[in-house]
């Protein structure tokens, strides 16, 4: 069982250091959960309240891309570094989705 | 720990080999099984071209009926498509990419594994067909009008067989990715990786797009003929060319995953045989990536026909034009690394020489169906069969055969005779260029594709039976390879890292076959052509060590990924027989209950892996010396 694998121990200004950062990230989670929250509640609120639908879809639409992205950002930890190529891969594929969208749209179907 | 149990190499008896191979994670021995497996389907699809070519020997024959006619070119094109080309790729990508940016083993041992295991039961599952009812008969492109008429199980062997085999094929595009994202040795920037790699990395980002869209249009036909939906019934309100689109969202950039690593294939092989660095690297990387993106953007040069009027004719048949460009970019840099390059024509080669003419015919029709007004007149003749074949042959399969007589020693040990190789190239280029090159005329005389069969004197005949001959020769060609590779292992000359001698990138910077990890120590790379470097350094090691010589954290084997497909493969008759039969839905269920349990296990099991002890090491590469 002898492998040199070494364990290092952090430093007490290390833990202190990475214990703020987690503490910090955990009260940013919190708050975008909170404000996800709120946000499907004037989803929900906006149906309910019986609103002419050409107001309620884009609005609900629009909180749900916003959902999107906090849902990818926070929770899914692509605000934080190293996660450029996840991010150029899924922009791609938006892209590459989009286009194909469009051109239906626009010039195969109509 | 297990440690000592994988390690040395000792005699072992069937049963412990056999067990080894279907519980392997290790990348070399997956490509070895991608290998075989691909090899399997590659012979069986041939023996179908056979078959079609023997029928349309002479006019108004009768060696196949009709029906068996259709089933042989349907189950032809889709053998040689999802079974023998691209795996037959996935198996040099597996044994050679991990070496060539200086890793241990692929991101993902386990999603590696089970990628080959759901490819080999798709591919079983649509071939048993063949035995069970019937094979499918609509074409490998499954349009829905005529599969939803199809009678028989045929299609829903298609539908499930292939999206088993999808599954893995999207499986190894992710750990591909992943595994040259995440694991390339200290100093292998993006702009240092060899093509090979860099190809490998386009093509699998290409499957990472275009598979979803296929896994959507094969549940759509499987819901349609097994499950009452009315996706593509017109009938019902569905739309048929939907499919159309689907598919060739899909179709398309599937063609650029597989002649892209062929690219990535015949670069490595005109910089080492020219011995010198390929020329315009930085260019053909950028065209690569081009390529690829490109690829999602012209689906449509296969429906110009279906109606879909002008202007998105007109901008589709531009978008397809467009892609020439990059595509010349890449042959003129292998004509330039080529110039003035101190060359060896030996069989790898000979087969880069031969494709650059015949890919470049492939690529020229390919622009001329491109041009929309023109393509009314080609549309479903002859002029397309020999256009693809043309691409795919002239591109793909030359790539792969080229590819077995480079890496052959890199992957056993042992080297190919090189004087079979030569008679294998001549034997298959002639009859390649044989078979297909009169196909372009036979379609401008009018000679429709997939026909059965036709009447004598349109002047076809001579032609037919030109390239039924030449079909015989590629048969040849592929006979002889075979005795090759038996010869070449019976005979056992072991062979030393470099056995092709100018070697430029770090896998030739190891014994061949490589030990179980690969590199004792993670290398350092220094620039592009890593070995080509150190070599002109005078390094005799082969490699700058990153680390000091350490334990190695190795996976253990695992037997899950063969059950999980086994599972779906169960499953997939149960669906397809569901309706006529009582076992049909306990098997189905049955099936996914198999996959389910043997996930979950995988995922409350700890498997942490194993490590070689550095003692261990030192022994296996004093042997391997
Ligand atoms: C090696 C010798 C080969 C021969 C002699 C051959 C011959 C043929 C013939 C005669 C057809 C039928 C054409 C028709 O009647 O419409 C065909 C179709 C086709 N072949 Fe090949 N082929 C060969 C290799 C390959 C390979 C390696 C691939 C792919 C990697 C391939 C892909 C296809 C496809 C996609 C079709 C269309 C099937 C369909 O109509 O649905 N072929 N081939
Ligand atoms: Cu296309």
């Amino acid at each position: 069982m002898a492998h040199d694998i070494e364990i290092i121990e952090k430093t007490p200004a290390e833990y202190n250091y990475k214990k703020r950062n987690a503490d910090r990230a955990m009260r940013g989670q919190l708050m975008m959960f909170a404000l996800m929250i709120f946000m499907t509640l004037i989803s929900f609120t906006a149906v309910q309240a019986g609103f002419s639908p050409l107001f309620v879809i884009p609005v609900i639409l629009l909180l749900a891309a916003v959902q999107v992205g906090l849902q990818l950002y926070y929770f899914m930890h692509m605000k934080e570094e190293g996660h450029g190529l996840p991010a150029m891969f899924m922009y791609t594929g938006v892209l590459i989705a989009f286009l194909t969208v469009l051109t239906f749209v626009t010039i195969v179907w109509w | 720990m297990t440690t000592a149990a994988n390690t040395v190499a000792q005699k072992k008896g069937f049963g412990a080999t056999l067990w080894d191979w279907l519980t392997t994670v290790d990348h070399k021995k997956i490509g070895i099984l991608y290998l075989i497996g691909g090899g399997f389907f590659f012979v069986l699809g041939g023996i179908e071209a056979l078959m079609i070519r023997l029928q349309l020997l002479v006019p108004n024959n009768d060696f196949v009926s009709a029906g068996f006619f259709n089933e042989l070119i349907t189950m032809h094109g889709t053998t040689m498509i999802f079974l023998a080309a691209m795996p037959l790729l996935f198996g040099f990508m597996n044994a050679i990419v991990p070496l060539q940016i200086g890793a241990r083993d692929v991101a993902f041992p386990f999603i590696n594994s089970l990628g080959f295991w759901m490819f080999f039961f798709g591919g079983l599952f649509l071939n048993l067909s063949w035995f069970i009812d019937a094979a499918p008969d609509a074409g490998w492109t499954s349009y829905a009008s005529l599969s939803l008429a199809s009678t028989g199980h045929g299609i829903d062997f298609y539908a499930i067989g292939l999206q088993i085999a999808g599954g893995g094929t999207l499986m190894a595009g992710i750990n591909f990715l992943v595994t040259i994202i995440n694991m390339r040795a200290p100093g292998m920037t993006y702009m240092r990786m060899p093509l090979f790699t860099w190809t490998t990395f386009v093509a699998s980002a290409l499957i990472l797009f275009a598979f979803p869209p296929l896994t959507v249009g094969l549940f759509f036909l499987t819901f349609d003929r097994m499950f009452g939906g009315n996706f593509f019934d017109v009938d019902y309100g569905g739309n048929t060319i939907i499919w159309e689109h689907i598919f060739w969202i899909f179709g398309h950039p599937e063609v650029y995953i597989l002649v892209l690593p062929s690219f990535g294939i015949f670069s490595e092989i005109f910089t080492i045989f020219s011995r010198k660095r390929l020329f315009g690297y930085s260019a053909m990387v950028f065209a690569t990536v081009l390529i690829g993106f490109l690829g999602f953007m012209v689906w449509a040069h296969h429906m110009f026909t279906v109606g879909l009027g002008p202007t998105a004719n007109a901008i589709f048949a531009v978008a397809t034009m467009a892609i020439a460009v990059p595509t010349g970019v890449k042959i003129f840099n292998w004509l330039l690394t080529m110039w003035g390059g101190s060359i060896r024509v030996t069989t790898p080669m000979l087969y880069a020489l031969g494709f650059i003419p015949s890919f470049v015919m492939g690529g020229v029709t390919g622009v001329q169906q491109g041009a929309a007004p023109l393509d009314y007149q080609l549309h479903d003749s002859y002029f397309i069969v020999a256009h693809f074949h043309y691409v795919i042959v002239g591109g793909v399969v030359l790539a792969i055969l080229a590819a077995t007589h480079l890496y052959w020693p890199k992957m056993f040990g042992t080297m190919l005779s090189e004087k079979l190789g030569k008679v294998t190239f001549w034997f298959f280029f002639i009859g390649f260029h044989m078979t297909f090159f009169l196909q372009h005329f036979l379609g401008l005389m009018g000679m429709p594709r997939r026909v059965w069969t036709y009447n004598a004197d349109q002047g076809w005949d001579l032609f037919n039976m030109i390239s039924s001959a030449g079909a015989l020769l590629m048969a040849i060609g592929v006979i002889v390879m075979v005795i090759n590779i038996i010869m070449t292992t019976a005979k056992n000359e072991r062979v030393g890292n470099d056995p092709w001698e100018d070697g430029r990138t770090l896998e030739w910077a190891i014994p061949s076959p490589p030990p179980f990890y690969n590199f004792a120590q993670t290398p350092l790379v220094r620039g592009l052509d890593t070995y080509w470097i150190e070599k002109q350094d005078g390094n005799k090691k082969g490699y700058i060590p990153a680390e000091p010589l350490s334990d190695i954290h190795m996976p253990h084997g695992s037997f899950i990924p063969f059950v999980m497909s086994l599972g779906l493969f169960i499953a997939g008759f149960g669906a397809m027989f569901r309706v006529e039969h009582s076992w049909g839905l306990p098997v189905l269920i049955a099936g996914l209950v198999l996959t389910f349990l043997s996930m979950s296990l995988r995922s409350v099991k700890d498997d942490l892996g194993f490590y070689v002890t550095k003692e261990e090491i030192l022994r296996t590469e004093r042997g391997s010396k």
